[in-house]
């Protein structure tokens, strides 16, 4: 009998450090490419309004001045990435976080109903996923109007469930996450079914041999293998849910959200409020991305993950 | 001590067994009118060619097909009673562990659908570790163990609620030989100690004649019986015995069977 414990060679320092630059070298890499080419389109891009501003004021200026000019505008058609990052900077540090100018209150009210829209969401395609695994009656009839439910363009939706909703006496967090939901359920529902279905034949036929009851063969077998798409479809529909809640706050004029922020911005030609907005919302997704990844993680490891 | 036949129960009684499926090509006859009676205690191995309708015949004595016609009863039972009744344990060519479940838990599965109580559990897992020999792994994950020891575990997992019968589909089929001699032994030891009913699919000549008390030689088109053979070697036999001249000659009557039974000219 062997013991299984692998004795693994540990990493000397500058091994380590060396994984290091391999892993993150080419990341870095591309992000100041990108940078660089932003900063290139930014001069472009913002050439002709600095020029048009110098000579409708009719100030003498140099090729200097006007390079100057479009690192700076104040309505820049795309505004240069320190512009966007000190914004960024400014609207969460610059205020008290509930201040109606902070992005940190802005990005909790998104937040709220991207939350409750994923939950509603993820188990909603949960109830789908296990109804169409246990029917093929629902198979048939479900399917073809869970896919058609995608197709819509929920703009084009989103005013028609607030309108709905709002002469229902539903306001505020609860229709946005609704929406939101509307879009996130559909990768768990579709995962879902698959993860279901996912178990060895050999592994059911010996649920059977020990006649346990479907709900048992639920249970033990069919949801612990289908954990893994569980996580894959969450990670996904973490991200939807959270499109979706911004979606929802464009049509309903809301005062706060990230949606009502990039709204307000492109009302009113605040291009660097605009890409603050996104900034923020990307931050935001990319720290619930992460949320899900750990929780991943950890159920992983107790269910003996290599 | 001789060991008289004496009139015992049976656990496997089947008469004119056919079993017939409707395929896109027509019907195949899987099996064919198969009778056979197993008395309490007996090791029956099942030989014979890929298509012969052996592990069919062991999957309806488990109820997980029904046959076209014939009448069966398991432990005194029609099969799908048997299988309520939890009257025998499978054990597949593939271990079919749960991953996600530790050694020890995945012998406890079938106890938890059982109903077993927690400590009944606890103890019946530590009992059937240390009869296949794998104590000290409780905490392990399959994937963290070789084949053979997974097809331990699963036969432990087989035995934890203690069935009166044990069916083995090609367990050892997919294991390299020296492992499989091994766990032949073992088997072997494990049958003696828990005096269950096996019923054993190989196509290995040399597992066949080793283990059994009875080999059922099987041919395929249709699928039916066409030699039993007793064997008869101590119980306490090793694996030497299987250059002893009766060995060889039990073994070689099952391979003349096998070969009056098979068509070559396909």
């Amino acid at each position: 009998m062997t013991s299984s414990s692998l004795a693994l060679p540990q990493p000397v320092p500058w091994r380590a450090g060396r994984a290091f630059m391999e892993r993150y070298a080419p990341i870095a890499t591309t992000v100041l490419a990108l940078v660089a080419i932003w900063y290139v389109a930014a001069v472009a891009m913002n050439w002709g309004i600095v020029r048009d501003g110098f000579e409708r004021e009719e100030t003498p200026y140099t090729i200097t001045d006007v390079l100057s000019g479009t690192m700076d505008a104040e309505r820049p058609l795309l505004p240069a990435p320190h512009q966007i990052i000190s914004a960024f900077l400014d609207g969460v540090f610059g205020y008290p976080p509930l201040a109606p100018r902070s992005l940190v209150y802005h990005s909790l009210v998104t937040l709220s109903a991207t939350a409750l829209g994923f939950v509603l969401g993820a188990l909603f395609g949960i109830v789908l996923a296990l109804m169409i695994v246990h029917s093929r009656v629902l198979e048939r009839s479900l399917l073809p109007w869970i896919i058609c439910s995608q197709m819509v363009p929920v703009l084009a939706l989103a005013p028609i469930f607030i309108v709905v909703l709002g002469a229902l006496g539903l306001h505020g967090l609860l229709p946005k996450s609704i929406i939101s939901a509307y879009l996130c359920f559909f990768p768990v529902a579709i995962g879902m079914v698959k993860g279901f279905t996912s178990p060895d034949p050999l592994q059911i036929e010996l649920m059977r041999t020990w006649s346990a009851t479907p709900r048992q063969v639920l249970r033990k077998l069919r949801w612990p293998a289908a954990v893994p798409f569980l996580f894959t479809s969450l990670k996904v529909a973490v991200t939807i849910s959270l499109v979706g809640a911004i979606v929802a706050e464009l049509p309903t004029g809301a005062e706060a959200g990230i949606g009502a922020r990039l709204l307000s911005g492109s009302y009113y030609g605040q291009t660097v409020q605009l890409w603050a907005a996104l900034v923020a919302a990307a931050v935001l997704a990319s720290g619930l991305i992460g949320i899900v990844g750990i929780v991943e993680r950890v159920v992983a490891r107790r269910m003996g993950a290599h | 001590m001789a060991t008289e036949p004496t009139p015992k129960r049976l656990v496997v009684d089947a008469r004119n067994i056919s079993l017939t499926f409707e395929t896109a090509d027509g019907r195949v006859d899987a099996l064919s009118d198969v009778s056979l009676q197993v008395a309490e205690g007996e090791f029956v191995s099942f030989i014979g060619p890929s298509g012969c309708g052996k592990t069919t015949m062991l999957r309806v004595i488990a109820d997980l097909q029904q046959p076209t016609s014939g009448t069966l009863s398991v432990n005194g039972m029609s099969a799908e009673n048997a299988r309520l009744a939890r009257s025998y344990g499978y054990v597949f060519q593939s271990p079919a562990l749960f991953p996600w479940r530790s050694i020890e838990k995945n012998i406890r599965l079938p106890l938890e659908v059982m109903g077993f109580s927690d400590a009944e559990q606890q103890s019946r897992a530590e009992h059937y570790l240390s009869l296949v020999n794998l104590t000290g792994f409780e905490r392990k994950f399959p994937w963290q163990l070789s084949g053979g020891m997974q097809q331990r575990v699963s036969i432990a997992r087989a035995l934890s609620f203690d069935p009166a019968l044990l069916l083995m589909d090609e367990p050892f089929g997919a294991l390299d030989e020296i492992v499989r001699d091994h766990l032949n032994e073992q088997l072997l030891k494990l049958w003696k100690s828990t005096e269950k009913t096996v019923l054993f699919v190989t196509h290995s000549i040399p597992e066949a004649v080793f283990l059994s008390t009875r080999i059922v030689v099987m041919s395929p088109r249709p699928g039916r019986i066409i030699d039993v053979i007793d064997c008869d070697f101590p119980p306490d036999r090793s694996l030497e015995i299987r250059e002893t001249p009766e060995f060889l000659k039990i073994a070689q009557r099952v391979r003349t069977g096998l070969r009056a039974g098979h068509s070559y000219d396909e």
